[in-house]
C-alpha cells in the first residue's frame, strides 16, 4: 500500500517537474503574471485610493468583496468549532 | 489537560510584555497604509497576546479581562461592520463596498475618503481574527469545557 | 544550466508539496494526515509568493516623492494579497478539521483511519 502511495506521488511529482520547464523564470520581469492586471493597481493606487501601499489597497479596496467572503470564511470555521466542541458544565446531554 | 502551573518568572514576564504586545498589534492594524501589515496580521497578533495569556496564568484569569461573550459577540460584529460599510455605499446611491461615495457622509473628498474606509475594513477585520484565534485555541486546548480545564 | 538557475525555486515547492501529498494519502493517523495538508497548501503559498517576485525591484509600497511610477520597479501586489488570506483561512480550516478530529477521538477511542472503519463495519 504504501509502495503505491510511494508510485503515485513520484509520478506526480514528475509530472509537475516536467510541467515547469515552460514556466518563466525566477524572477523574470516579463513574466505574464506581472504584465497583465498588477501594473494598473501600482501605478493607479496612489491616485484613486491614496494609499501607498498597494497590497492593502488592493485587499480592501480593488478585491473588498474578495476579503468580505474570506472574513466570513473564517467566522463560520469560528461558529462550527463553537458549536462541535463547546460544552456547557449545567448541559445535561453529554 | 495541561496541569496547572505558577511560574513567578513567566508570569512576570508576561504581565510586563502584553501590553506592549497589543500596542504593538493596534500598530500593525492602523499604520497598514504605510508599511507591511494590516487587519490579519494585527488581528494574528492581538490574538496571540490573550493566548499568552491564558498560557501564563489560566482560563479563569484571562476571562475576567475578555469574557467569553465578548468574544463571540465580537466574532459577529467585525463581519457585521464589514457587511454594514458596504450597506451604505448602496444606501448613498453606489455598488456595493465602492467607497467613494462615503464623501457624502464623510468630512473629506472621494480620493482621501477611500483611504478612511480601507481603514474601517482592516479594523473590522482585526477584531474578527483575533476573536477567531481566541475562540478556537480555548475549544481546541480544553475540549471545550473551559469550566473544567484549566489550561 | 540555465534551467536549473530559473527553475530550481518551482522544483524545491514540488519537493515540498509531494511531502504533503505523501502524507495525506499513505499515513493512517488522522492528524497526520491533516498536518500533510498544511505542509501541501504551505507548498502552494510559497509558489505564488515566488510567482509575484521581480528581479531588482522592491516590496509595493510606494515613494512618496517619486513622480512617475514604473511598475517593474515594484514586485507583483495581487499574489501577496491572495496569500495573505490564504494563511489565515489555512489556519481556520485547521481548527475545524481538528475539532472534528477530537470528536472522532471522543465516539471511537481511536485516531487510525482503519480501526474507525472496522468499528463502522461491526455495528
Amino acid at each position: 500500500m504504501k509502495l503505491f502511495a510511494l508510485i503515485i506521488v513520484i509520478m506526480t511529482g514528475a509530472t509537475l517537474i516536467y510541467s515547469t520547464l515552460e514556466m518563466p523564470n525566477w524572477g523574470d520581469p516579463n513574466s505574464p503574471a506581472s504584465l497583465h492586471v498588477s501594473p494598473r493597481y501600482i501605478e493607479k493606487t496612489l491616485e484613486e485610493t491614496a494609499t501607498p501601499n498597494a497590497v492593502t489597497s488592493v485587499l480592501a479596496d480593488y478585491r473588498g468583496y474578495d476579503t468580505l467572503g474570506e472574513t466570513t470564511v473564517i467566522f463560520t470555521a469560528a461558529v462550527v468549532c463553537i458549536l462541535l466542541l463547546r460544552r456547557f458544565e449545567d448541559d445535561k446531554t453529554v | 489537560m495541561i496541569r496547572l502551573y505558577d511560574d513567578l518568572i513567566i508570569q512576570t514576564v508576561c504581565r510586563i510584555m502584553i501590553p506592549f504586545i497589543q500596542l504593538f498589534a493596534l500598530y500593525v492594524i492602523t499604520h497598514g497604509h504605510y508599511s507591511p501589515g494590516g487587519g490579519f496580521q494585527g488581528g494574528c497578533i492581538l490574538g496571540a497576546s490573550f493566548i499568552l495569556m491564558v498560557i501564563a496564568y489560566d482560563i479563569k484569569w484571562m476571562k475576567k479581562r475578555f469574557s467569553e461573550y465578548t468574544n463571540i459577540f465580537m466574532i459577529a460584529f467585525g463581519v457585521f461592520i464589514y457587511a454594514f460599510v458596504g450597506l451604505i455605499c448602496i444606501i448613498l446611491g453606489a455598488e456595493y463596498l465602492n467607497y467613494g461615495i462615503l464623501h457624502k457622509v464623510l468630512p473629506a473628498d472621494p480620493v482621501k475618503v477611500r483611504a478612511l474606509a480601507t481603514l474601517g475594513i482592516e479594523i473590522s477585520v482585526g477584531i474578527t481574527v483575533m476573536a477567531v484565534m481566541v475562540s478556537i485555541f480555548l475549544n481546541l486546548a480544553t475540549f471545550g469545557k473551559h469550566e473544567r480545564g484549566e489550561v | 544550466m540555465e534551467t536549473i538557475i530559473g527553475k530550481y525555486n518551482y522544483w524545491i515547492y514540488i519537493a515540498l508539496m509531494m511531502i504533503g501529498f505523501y502524507a495525506m494519502i499513505a499515513k493512517r493517523n488522522l492528524v497526520k494526515k491533516v498536518v500533510g495538508m498544511n505542509i501541501f497548501q504551505t507548498a502552494i503559498i510559497l509558489f505564488f509568493i515566488s510567482i509575484a517576485y521581480k528581479r531588482d525591484a522592491t516590496i509595493p509600497i510606494l515613494i512618496k516623492s517619486q513622480e512617475v511610477i514604473n511598475p517593474s520597479q515594484y514586485i507583483n501586489p495581487l499574489p501577496h494579497v491572495l496569500m495573505l488570506t490564504a494563511i489565515v483561512v489555512m489556519v481556520s480550516t485547521f481548527g475545524v478539521a481538528l475539532a472534528i478530529i477530537m470528536m472522532l477521538y471522543n465516539q471511537y477511542k481511536t485516531l487510525d483511519e482503519d480501526e474507525i472503519i472496522e468499528i463502522l463495519k461491526k455495528k
